[in-house]
């Protein structure tokens, strides 16, 4: 442990600030779903309120970093602050997978069917429904459709979010031998083909919902389908708004081979989205 | 075993700008363990009694058979807002203001190991619960699903659904920065001599509730989310005519609920595992055991979520699963109770208001379990399932458990908070009174549940007419009882009895944890240079 006395913050103003602009922005998006006409004001103004907590309370922490507060003890709370949230997120993933994992194994065949006698209720509900993937239900709940096919756009966009996580680690390389011209070309690469993915996502989404007939509306496929691939474009957007933050940063002369958590959290960040892709092209798309 | 601890002299740190803000601003930016803890334990405490409202609202509708004051909606709005406040706004909240307060200082810490973030878990939780309370006053009335929000009922709620569900949302990032912040305290804050195997058992039981708590809060907020795309973005996931299941959305509920419950109990167990012993005059019984067997617990909690639908329909295999695995829950909380039991044996008992409540919390936890154990059993629990027997079951584990270690620990740790003594005789009444009428509150509705009395509705055959005027009594002599704990804790923090009360504040308190070294009350910042010798269990 680090013999430096622990640096203990005083008088936080940015947490009370982005409380109060995340509970606006979710009490206008509450009243906008109800159909109120002061709900999107409330969204935009708390929203906003929220990326300026973001911006002002990671400039601060930035500043407390450059100027050496942060002893070794201080860099590990962060690290398993880090740490820690991305294992949240990774519950929430698996929410969803569970959901598609038990959807497609579990109840679709029940509702076929399966383990029922005859007479018994799947028959009696839903006569003419023969259990399969992908489905949009006995209702047939948003009409006809085409299931997403892998070998396309997804396959491309395998090959990209691999590729950024090489660039990132050639960027880490960087950084840890002091080159900092490789360090930002390495950024720069990742966070161009973060957006390339999800520019990507965008073009897709775009023929599923003009072309294939296939929207959120379209049955449990649909539903999983835009539900996973939707959390995790969104998670996507977030690793490379924050690797261009560490970019910005870098390119400003942040980070030291032995201080840059940043840039960790960053990457740890980036690599778990990239896992979870890897799980949604395997479960969602090819299988 | 030594107590000896340098004391930190306050005089050496810059103390114009560390001490606390003037004014109210001082509670909204603050970043201290302490005043966080305090601000968490208020506002729990407050909760308490909102919660405890609205359970004398059910019970007074329950007092006799028919309608008397309030619809069935309003009724089971209460169920659901009764449920929802005392488990997110009470009993987690009182506990993590417990986890802020003592912890540290537990373990020799300046203070919690991310304090601009610990800010924003309290004020999280505080939007979240004033969100949640918005909805009683929305057209179509406060969630009326009960605290589960099973679809599709849950789907029918009218203005109000999309706030609770965002109210979740809040609470589970409140819960998540809370447990992040304190697992990372725990990792990296104690003091060298701190090993993990000489921590206070409270430590140890918060450290695993909050691996239990990133693990879930997530979980609940995805199931959460699909309610609201399923009400408002056209999903199916919950509707079998798009091919989805609402039997699923229990399943998730419970992947979360299950160790939600022990995210109320296991620092419950860390509670009474500090006080026994103290009251005892005897080290812990079976402390490593104690430790092994909270994480098992925790483990378990993970794998036995479907006994809570047993009949909802479910293959016969996931029915024997589900139940032998529950069982075996028995196995590491019969530790427990062995291990409290063991550490009074034979000890130089005192009685004092915290050991009183702890006592207490031993045999009547106890009988929570039993219930427990009974409905585990498949079979049985199709005659037991969504009756009162569920209802007494929960809150014996949860009112004479959750609740009476939370007051045991406010007697326990306000003096050495606020330097102050509380009223012993006031404290012995409150517990009386509390003990007494907390069984005629939830005894019969045993009876009640086994003759077949369903939960959750306004109006009943008038064959249960008896047992429920006696719970209705129980419900009003315990919930007025609670207001003599306000009366001395505010009292206390006012001056208490003008005794003088010791660093120890209790008969040889320092060989059992560090913050009994610590003036009482507590200076501002405590442990600024960590402590270099650690009481140890092993005295």
């Amino acid at each position: 442990m680090s013999t430096t006395a622990y640096y203990i913050p005083h008088k936080a103003t940015w947490p009370i600030i982005g409380t109060g602009g995340l509970m606006l922005t979710l009490a206008g998006f509450a009243n906008f779903l109800n159909g109120s006409s002061i709900g999107s004001t409330m969204m935009v103004m708390g929203f906003m309120t929220f990326i300026v907590m973001l911006a002002g309370w990671f400039s601060l922490q930035a500043t407390e970093s450059e100027s050496g507060m942060y002893s070794t003890q201080v860099g590990i709370s962060y690290r398993m602050g880090m740490m820690w949230f991305i294992f949240s997120e990774i519950m929430f993933f698996a929410v969803f997978f569970g959901t598609l994992w038990y959807t497609r194994n579990l109840s679709v065949p029940w509702l076929g069917g399966l383990g029922d006698g005859p007479g018994r209720s799947s028959h009696l509900l839903w006569e003419n429904f023969t259990a399969q993937w992908p489905t949009n239900g006995p209702g047939e709940i948003g009409g006809e459709f085409e299931p997403m096919g892998a070998w396309g756009l997804p396959l491309l966009n395998t090959l990209i979010l691999l590729t950024s996580g090489v660039t990132c680690t050639w960027a880490h390389h960087g950084l840890l031998a002091q080159k900092r011209d490789q360090l930002i070309k390495g950024l720069i690469a990742t966070v161009a083909l973060g957006f390339m993915f999800v520019a990507f996502q965008a073009i897709e989404y775009h023929e599923a919902y003009t072309e294939m007939g296939l929207t959120l509306g379209s049955g449990i496929y649909g539903s999983t389908f835009f539900m996973l691939t939707g959390f995790h474009g969104f998670h996507v957007c977030v690793g490379a708004i924050i690797l261009s933050v560490v970019l910005f940063r870098s390119w400003r002369g942040h980070f030291k081979p032995e201080n840059h958590f940043a840039f960790e959290a960053a990457a740890w960040y980036w690599h778990f989205v990239d896992v979870v892709w890897l799980g949604l092209f395997v479960f969602v798309y090819l299988l | 075993m030594s107590a000896v601890v340098t004391e930190h002299d306050d005089h050496h740190e810059h103390d114009h700008d560390h001490g606390p803000s003037k004014g109210l601003l001082r509670w909204l930016i603050t970043t201290n363990h302490k005043d966080i803890g305090t601000l968490y334990l208020l506002f729990a405490l407050a909760m308490f009694f909102v919660g405890g409202a609205m359970a004398l609202v059910i019970r007074a509708e329950l007092f006799e058979p028919g309608l008397q004051f309030v619809q069935p909606q309003f009724f089971n709005s209460m169920t659901t807002m009764h449920a929802l406040v005392m488990v997110f706004g009470a009993v987690m909240p009182a506990f993590v203001g417990l986890a802020n307060w003592m912890i540290p200082m537990m373990i020799g810490a300046p203070d919690m190991a991310l304090p601009r973030m610990n800010n924003m878990s309290f004020w999280l939780l505080v939007a979240g619960v004033l969100m949640l309370a918005s909805t009683l006053f929305m057209e179509g009335g406060a969630p009326a699903s009960g605290w589960t929000l099973y679809p599709p009922l849950v789907l029918q709620t009218g203005a109000a659904l999309p706030f609770a569900i965002f109210s979740v949302h809040l609470l589970g990032i409140s819960s998540i920065m809370g447990a992040i912040n304190i697992i990372a305290t725990i990792f990296n804050m104690r003091a060298p001599a701190m090993t993990l195997m000489k921590m206070p058992l409270f430590v140890w039981t918060w450290l695993i509730t909050a691996f239990l708590l990133i693990a879930i809060m997530p979980v609940f907020a995805g199931a959460v989310t699909m309610l609201l795309t399923d009400r408002f973005f056209g999903t199916s996931f919950f509707d079998a005519a798009g091919g989805g299941d609402p039997v699923l959305y229990q399943h998730i509920f419970w992947f979360f609920g299950h160790p939600e419950v022990y995210v109320m109990i296991l620092p419950t167990f860390g509670v009474a595992s500090t006080i026994i012993p103290v009251f005892a005059r005897k080290p812990l019984f079976g402390y490593s055991s104690m430790v092994y067997a909270t994480a098992a617990i925790a483990f378990l909690s993970f794998i036995v979520w479907a006994h809570h639908m047993f009949t909802v329909g479910m293959p016969i295999a996931g029915e024997l699963y589900f139940m032998y695995a529950t069982m075996l829950i028995a196995i590491p909380t019969g530790v427990k109770v062995f291990n409290w039991t063991a550490t009074m044996w034979k000890g130089s008992m005192t009685f004092e208001t915290p050991m009183l409540f702890s006592i207490a919390f031993v045999v009547l936890f106890t009988m929570g379990g039993f219930t427990g154990l009974m409905m585990s059993v498949a079979p049985s629990d199709f005659q037991y399932h969504d009756t009162y027997f569920i209802v007494a079951h929960f809150h014996y584990t949860l009112v004479p458990a959750s609740i009476f270690i939370l007051m045991a620990a406010g007697y326990f740790w306000l003096p050495k908070w606020t330097g102050h003594m509380y009223d012993e005789k006031i404290g012995k009444l409150h517990f009386w009174l509390s003990a007494i009428s907390v069984n005629i509150l939830f005894f019969p509705q045993h009876f009640l549940g086994l003759a077949g009395m369903p939960r959750r509705i306004p109006d009943y055959a008038v064959q249960f007419a008896d047992w429920n005027m006696v719970s209705s009594i129980g419900a009003f002599i315990f919930g007025f009882s609670q207001l003599l704990f306000l009366w001395i804790v505010v009292k206390t923090i006012k001056g208490g009895t003008g005794e003088v009360v010791t660093d120890e504040v209790w008969e040889d308190a320092s060989k059992h944890g560090l913050e009994w070294t610590l003036p009482s009350p507590p200076p501002y910042h405590t442990f600024t240079t960590p402590p270099e010798i650690v009481p140890t269990e092993h005295f």
